[in-house]
């Protein structure tokens, strides 16, 4: 796929996010344990994994919102723990995140949520900064008039659409969804499925994805990394289907995979 | 690779308005990109224009919209425009973009004096609602409370007594605290003024009446409202926030009966004693200040004191506290219980209740002083 942005010296394919020995822990309970994971350039990975296994915690790993115990994380080939104040800035200007529920500032209109990151990391003027959030708006699908409404006055899926838009204001290389089809309904999680794909071939972004919704996994994911046992285990949905490990056939095999499966075209 | 940075080109070929986009056209190079693109309009005289867009290195969402806009104003002065030199993928990113429309106004944005003048109206109207509902949640309140005397099996003990001892012995310490400093503070600066007509003793009458009158339960009242009422309030919201309040409705309880009663009836309970507990305390700084600084003994504070206490002057403040109580506790749980949706609401309803609650208690102190007065007690 060719690269819209072309402003890393990582070529495509490359790994963009490199996890090497990542072991999390809270108190005695160890999350994860020598977790190697590279996720490539271009791609939409998908996370999955039972109750408890630290799927979110890796993801807040990744973006800095949880310190690790052990191991390296290199974003764009940098050290995450060697990255100094600014550096650190640079690196989340160039990623995005999406919250399970979107995790607006409430008291913040969607535009002017939008424009926080702008606000922060930008120098453009006022009417930049609205013309700049009203394409956010249009781009994850959102009504124009949904720019002076305040998150309590939005649906589900649309303070994730909102949530969305913000997390691309400043057109992130990567972007971080946390279960971004949980609650939403069967149509609005297809839509956002499509939103996800649509977004990832026009805007050339990697998507790392934490899921639980097998028909995000079969539609939009190029690869699954399931936890068990406290590290990843990477493949397709071709390879994972054939995979012997327990959780992993009951996961792929259970009565709600099948039906996902079936309605797949592939 | 470091990409130059984005740039523009202007010139007429044959007619023809030809402008050549090259660099990085990206949110970073936005500002500057959109001057000179601004800046860029068709040369007097064309009517068709052509942007080459070969040179690009790179362009995200904004660089493409810079270019989208641009496109969309010359079509609308009639020129036409065509795009050429795109790669695949700036191509389909010109196309996504180029539908957006134009960022609406903010439909409530009024000149700043009408809005001053709206906010003001729409706040007068809001306070007369409130106040209506508040007295509806007051009957309501009254109603359930009067239920609960009928049909005392339905009342819920243990809740009324770890509410009794939240509100109540766990506040002990600080309304000890405070009405000992105002006990001692009031004697002080009463002494040193009654001090200038040798009335020292009158201190003792100063401290004695207006403590078990007015300052001890008022005093006791406003702790109690920014300590308990907020915490009810912070305590229902939330529980309003988790839908635990529906939980509730759907599960054939009710709210009035097992949130707020056994709040209302527990601060009831705990403000009397609570104030009695204040009363005391600032008697007690009224004689340690008259014992150390005015060489009083303590046998002559006690007995000027009940000289000039008369029957009622006690009973004046203790009457007061399960009042005040019924409107601290009623507000709390009044604002609790109007918090909807959001965390940030459970926040501002407890500033309000704060707020309300006070304001309540100072003005129901004035309509007892004037009941009082008519009494003559």
């Amino acid at each position: 796929m060719a690269d819209p942005h072309a402003t890393t010296d990582l070529p495509n394919g490359a790994a963009i996010i490199r996890i090497r020995g990542l072991r999390n822990q809270f108190g005695a309970q160890v999350v994860h344990d020598g977790l190697d994971l590279d996720v490539m350039r271009g791609e939409v990975i998908g996370v999955v994994g039972g109750s408890g296994t630290g799927k979110s915690v890796l993801l807040r790993t990744i973006v800095g919102l949880n310190r690790h115990a052990a191991g390296s994380i290199e974003v764009f080939g940098q050290d995450i723990d060697a990255l100094g104040d600014a550096e650190r800035r640079h690196l989340q200007e160039r990623w995005g995140v999406l919250f399970q529920d979107g995790a607006l500032f409430s008291s913040l209109t969607v535009a002017q949520n939008i424009q926080v990151p702008l606000r922060e990391h930008t120098d453009l003027g006022p009417d930049m900064r609205d013309e700049v959030a009203a394409l956010k708006i249009h781009l994850v699908g959102l009504p124009p008039d949904a720019a002076h409404k305040f998150p309590s006055e939005l649906s589900g899926g649309m303070r994730k659409r909102a949530g969305l838009a913000r997390a691309l204001a400043l057109d992130p290389e990567i972007l971080f969804l946390d279960e971004p089809t949980a609650g939403l309904d069967p149509i609005g999680a297809a839509a956002f499925d499509r939103l996800i794909l649509d977004l990832r071939d026009s805007l050339g972004l990697t998507v790392f994805m934490v899921t639980h919704d097998l028909d995000s996994l079969h539609t939009i994911c190029d690869r699954i990394a399931v936890l068990v046992d406290k590290h990843v285990m990477v493949g397709t949905m071709r390879s994972l289907l054939q995979d012997t490990h327990p959780w992993i056939r009951e996961y792929f095999h259970g009565p709600r995979a099948r039906a996902a499966l079936e309605g797949q075209p592939s | 690779m470091e990409t130059a940075r984005g740039w523009l080109e202007s010139s007429e070929d044959g007619g023809v308005w030809v402008l050549r986009a090259g660099g990085r056209w990206v949110i970073a190079d936005a500002v500057d990109l959109d001057g000179q693109v601004r800046a860029a309009g068709p040369g007097p005289g064309t009517r068709t224009a052509r942007i080459d867009l070969a040179a690009v290195d790179s362009l995200d969402t904004v660089g493409a919209w810079l270019i989208a806009r641009t496109m969309t104003r010359w079509k609308a002065e009639g020129v036409a425009v065509e795009v050429s030199g795109a790669s695949p993928a700036h191509a389909a990113l010109l196309d996504k973009v180029t539908l957006c429309p134009p960022a609406e106004d903010d439909p409530t944005g009024h000149h700043p004096l009408i809005a001053i003048l709206e906010r003001a109206g729409h706040g007068t109207f809001q306070f007369i609602a409130e106040a209506k509902e508040l007295l509806a949640f007051f009957g309501l309140t009254v109603i359930t409370f009067g239920r609960s005397i009928v049909q005392p099996r339905r009342f819920r003990l243990t809740s009324l007594l770890s509410h009794v001892e939240r509100v109540g012995l766990d506040a002990m310490p600080i309304v000890m605290l405070l009405s000992l400093l105002i006990g001692l503070v009031l004697s002080q600066q009463g002494a040193f003024q009654l001090q200038r007509f040798g009335a020292v003793d009158f201190t003792v009458n100063l401290v004695g009446i207006s403590m078990l009158r007015e300052i001890g339960i008022v005093l006791t009242a406003v702790i109690i409202a920014g300590r308990s009422g907020s915490a009810f309030t912070a305590q229902i919201g939330t529980m309003k926030v988790n839908e635990e309040v529906d939980a509730m409705l759907t599960l054939g309880l009710d709210p009035m009966e097992l949130l707020v009663l056994p709040r209302l009836i527990a601060l009831m309970i705990a403000l009397p004693l609570l104030c009695f507990v204040a009363d005391m305390m600032g008697l007690l700084g009224g004689a340690l200040y008259s014992v150390f600084a005015l060489d009083m003994s303590l046998e002559q504070f006690l007995s000027r004191l009940r000289d000039v206490i008369g029957p009622w002057t006690f009973w004046v403040g203790i009457i007061k506290a399960p009042v005040f109580a019924f409107l601290i506790a009623m507000t709390g749980c009044y604002h609790g219980l109007k918090v909807s949706g959001s965390a940030e609401s459970v926040g501002l309803m407890t500033t309000k209740s704060v707020v309300v609650s006070i304001f309540m208690v100072i003005v129901a102190d004035a309509l007892f002083a004037i009941l009082f007065s008519s009494f003559g007690i």
